[in-house]
């Protein structure tokens, strides 16, 4: 195998999203994505059966695609990379199954990695500033909303902490889905808060109290603020008064933001760590990006933010991930790991 | 020569061949368990198993048959999922098989002359039930209803004998294949796996590390 340079295919099937990506080395091929977010827009959330069944109808077109895309054939590749977990079980065993099946077929090794850890390594595709580490990472989409400090991407990441209940995407879906807006939430409540004031109302930031600090210092909840926004919109109905659509969003948005960023601010200072990246779908939201970037820049923090094709779950940052690991000597996976839904941060590679 | 995977229940893994001057089918290696919580986990092992006990490469192999099911969801996925990628990377067909047929198929291989009713475990307290009337002259099983789901407790009284199997064959699936393919019956099946049912709507609570 090619350690200098492998050529990887990575496949990702944690949520939604069905992702092949073929990088070489840091060097990103291909990238493609089929989603089956419109099947699940009728249910307001993702549906695990409608997701896995999705993933396998759309797998072996994604990986023709893919192979296209980079132009390369299957001969060419040097490893196959696949997300082990987190993510929903059943989808992503679909994804464990093909992927075990075609290094088989290929005579070449598997790598099973971490879907969060994946996240951070799509930042080391296509950019001229390799990335730093330490660092700390805030991953934020509709399944998970996570706090990493990665000190070395292939060896050493821990969870520093992670949503007690709603992710924040998830968050986003459910507060649109009260003021009737459709899914997924976060576009729709960016939308609708154009031209809103996000001071308007103060909703509250979950475990941002005092007595939250010892235990919940960087995890986050977001079913509290979900309550409220509800409750805030019910005491205006009944009270026959208008609901300030615009007012609430942008409010309910920049309690999410607020507490994100500041969070992952408090763990870059306490942990006397310069440098943040941001990663997952919810990065989309221009005003996290923008709040993100005021803040890091009033603290001396350095801000990375991978592009957006690279932010929501795709399979090139499972190719990414597994072409570090090529790269720095590590072994791959055995043939025996399954789906791991709960899988933790610690276990960068399955073994 | 063929790699065929059925993960409808259990997980079984087979290389089977048929002899072009005999016609002769032959089940070269076959591996499986009849454990239906850990398709994922198995699925590598037993391929690798499978060929290396064939002693063929896998080159040598002409396509890979599938079990489509009927069968519980997540694992019956797995198979298929794992079929499909393996047919991709040699660039050889991918031969999909109604896990019943295989099933009922044995049977009468193994000397039932009388109808067959299948009946396989399809959780929600129901069976997923097939009837079969022999073997047609190209040796293929002929089904004549289903497969369908049944409440477990009303379950049509069988034509002739009823069966109830808890693990499909591989090797089954696979000479099956073999036959409708010298037969030029090909394909025996759609490629869709035999869901039989909606997919329950549940949305999910989303992913999580800690809880
Ligand atoms: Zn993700």
């Amino acid at each position: 195998m090619n350690r200098a340079e492998p050529l990887i295919l990575g496949i990702e099937t944690s949520c939604d999203e069905t992702g092949v990506g073929i990088v070489r080395g840091t060097t990103l091929l291909a990238n493609i994505i089929a989603s089956s977010m419109d099947e699940h827009a009728r249910y307001g959330g993702v549906v695990p059966e409608v997701a896995a069944r999705a993933h396998l109808e759309a797998l072996g077109p994604t990986i023709r695609a893919a192979l296209a895309e980079a132009s390369v054939t299957l001969d060419d590749i040097d490893a196959v990379a696949v997300t082990s977990g987190p993510g929903l079980a059943g989808a992503l065993m679909v994804g464990v199954g093909a992927a075990k099946a075609l290094a088989l077929s290929l005579d070449v090794p598997i790598y099973a990695v971490n879907h969060l850890v994946g996240h951070v390594g799509a930042d080391l595709l296509d950019t001229a500033a390799p990335l730093e580490t330490p660092t700390v990472a805030l991953l934020v989409s509709g399944g998970h909303t996570s706090l990493l400090l990665v000190r070395d991407l292939v060896s050493d990441v821990e969870l520093l902490g992670e949503t007690i209940d709603d992710a924040a995407g998830e968050a986003f879906d459910k507060v649109a889905r009260l003021l009737g807006l459709p899914y997924p939430g976060g576009p729709e409540i960016d939308r609708a808060a154009v031209g809103g004031d996000p001071k308007a109302i103060r909703f509250p930031r979950g475990l941002t109290q005092p007595k939250d600090q010892a235990a919940h210092r960087y995890d986050f909840s977001f079913s509290g603020l979900k309550t409220a926004v509800a409750r805030w919109v019910e005491q205006r109905e009944a009270a026959g008064e208008p609901v300030p659509l615009a007012d609430v969003a942008a409010s309910f948005r920049e309690a999410v933001v607020d507490v994100l960023v500041t969070k992952a601010i408090a763990a870059c200072t306490d942990l006397g760590v310069p440098r943040l990246l941001l990663g997952g779908g919810v990065v989309a939201n221009a005003r996290l990006r923008e709040v993100a970037r005021e803040r890091t820049d009033a603290a001396g923090i350095d801000l990375r933010v991978p592009p957006l094709s690279l932010c929501t779950d795709n399979g090139a940052m499972i190719a990414a991930l597994a072409s570090q690991l090529v790269m720095a000597g590590h072994p791959p996976s055995g043939l025996g790991f399954g789906a791991d839904s709960t899988l933790p941060a610690t276990e960068i590679r399955v073994a | 020569m063929l790699l065929a995977i059925d993960t409808s229940t259990g997980t079984s893994v087979a290389v089977v061949d048929r002899d072009g001057a005999s016609g002769e089918l032959r089940c070269l290696a076959e591996t499986g368990t009849d454990d239906t919580m850990r398709h994922a986990e198995v699925i590598g092992d037993f391929i690798r198993e499978a060929l290396a006990g064939a002693g063929i490469d896998r080159d040598r192999l002409s396509g890979v048959a599938a079990g489509m099911g009927p069968g519980p969801f997540t694992g019956l996925r797995v198979g298929i999922a794992a079929a499909h990628a393996f047919a991709l990377g040699i660039d050889r067909p991918f031969v999909p098989v109604v896990s019943h047929d295989a099933i009922a198929w044995s049977r009468y291989r193994a000397g039932e002359t009388r109808s067959l009713q299948v009946v396989t475990d399809a959780r929600r307290r129901e069976f997923a039930v097939s009837e079969y009337d022999g073997l047609d002259d190209d040796g293929l099983p002929v089904r004549v209803l289903g497969p369908g789901l049944a409440p477990r407790d009303e379950v049509p009284v069988a034509r002739g004998i009823r069966f109830d199997a808890t693990i499909v064959s591989a090797g089954a699936i696979g000479m099956l294949a073999e036959l409708a393919f010298a037969a030029g019956r090909l394909p025996l099946a759609a490629d869709a796996p035999l869901y039989l049912r909606a997919p329950d709507v549940t949305p999910s609570a989303g992913k999580r590390v800690l809880q």
